[in-house]
């Protein structure tokens, strides 16, 4: 592959760069990212990853854009709610690049589904909003061995990990499994500043962005933690637990299967 | 004794437990906490019977959902 001139023209910022170069932004061409949720994090991340010229771009949702996701989902606009969200992301990833093929999956993330879907990218961004969810996408890298970035954010805190799976710390070496219910906070309770989902997702897509081109010292056995009041980023090392029932010497976890919903119940939340 | 919790030197006087350091530190909810002792993450039903020493490093680490945002 080849780059033609509108191309050298659009990607030169990238080009002149040493380390990325005509051949990088052709790597990044080749590429495929698949965006699970697109909510906060997948917002970001998938407008910078379709302006950086990631050829193929899947984004999962079966959600549909509401009116209170618009302080922090800046992928979908006013115009755009009660529209499917996946259409809406299309839609603006490709207003930004229209060279960009993005794949759309109409459905909510699924043990049953999610394999076949992550199998055909080369990393996965999670930016889904609950625990359920975010073990699934873990143990589906796992077992696919698609690397992945791992994020959350609520109130003004937020914290990213990457994941080379059977190689680097993963998500349940960490939380074994889901909290119990009723101690979870999630954003419509408890809230999230908006902004700190554009910091956050920004950040994983850097990552998706160094993965594909061999760049840096990724965010691995590294949870990157981010407060947005004091401006402090910690990192804080990570080693992988020997224990872990996922990728640890006697695994417990050996098929995918679905977590169980933490939903927390207003009336008795200790939030 | 001196240790260092997420990165801040905390002096105790006392010897605590995981559990005691929880308290002390004004984690609100600890199940919503992993815990981090010098590189190694503790089972929850180590908390109560983990003694802390002078200068251990220990990591506080939650639970974050969040992302979409139901």
């Amino acid at each position: 592959m080849s780059l033609t001139d509108k191309q050298i023209e659009r990607y030169s910022r990238h080009i002149i760069l040493e380390q990325v170069g005509g051949t990088g932004q052709e790597k990044l061409l080749a590429s495929k990212v698949l965006i699970i949720g697109a909510g906060g994090l997948g917002a970001p991340a998938g407008l910078y990853l379709a302006a950086a010229g990631v050829g193929t771009i899947g984004i999962v949702d079966g959600d549909n854009v509401d009116l209170s996701n618009l302080q922090r989902q800046i992928i979908h606009h006013t115009a755009d709610v009660g529209a499917e969200k996946i259409r809406s992301a299309e839609a603006k990833m490709l207003a930004i690049n229209p060279e960009t093929r993005v794949k759309t999956y109409k459905q909510w993330a699924k043990a049953d589904n999610i394999r076949e879907i992550i199998r055909d990218y080369d990393f996965v961004i999670d930016g889904t909003d609950n625990f359920a969810a975010k073990f699934l996408v873990n143990d589906a890298c796992f077992f696919e061995k698609v690397p992945f970035s791992h994020a959350g954010i609520l109130r003004f805190d937020g914290q990213l990990i990457t994941v080379l799976p059977g190689e680097t710390t993963c998500y349940r070496c960490v939380f074994d499994g889901p909290p119990p219910a009723n101690a979870v906070a999630s954003c419509s309770q408890a809230g999230v500043l908006g902004v700190l989902a554009g910091v956050i997702g920004s950040l994983q897509a850097t990552e998706a962005i160094k993965y594909l081109l061999g760049l840096g010292d990724l965010l691995t056995g590294t949870l990157l933690t981010y407060n947005a009041l004091s401006m402090d980023f910690r990192k804080v090392c990570l080693n992988r637990n020997p224990q872990c029932p996922l990728c640890g010497e006697n695994p417990k976890i050996t098929e995918l299967r679905d977590e169980e919903q933490v939903v927390c119940d207003l009336d008795n939340c200790e939030c | 004794m001196n240790l260092v919790v997420n990165g801040r030197n905390t002096d105790i006087t006392d010897t605590l437990t995981i559990s005691e350091l929880l308290t002390k530190e004004d984690v609100k909810m600890p199940q919503m906490v992993s815990v981090e002792l010098n590189g190694q993450i503790l089972k929850r039903s180590e908390f109560e019977t983990t003694k802390l020493k002078g200068d251990d490093k220990v990591e506080f680490l939650y639970y974050m959902g969040g992302g979409t945002c139901l």
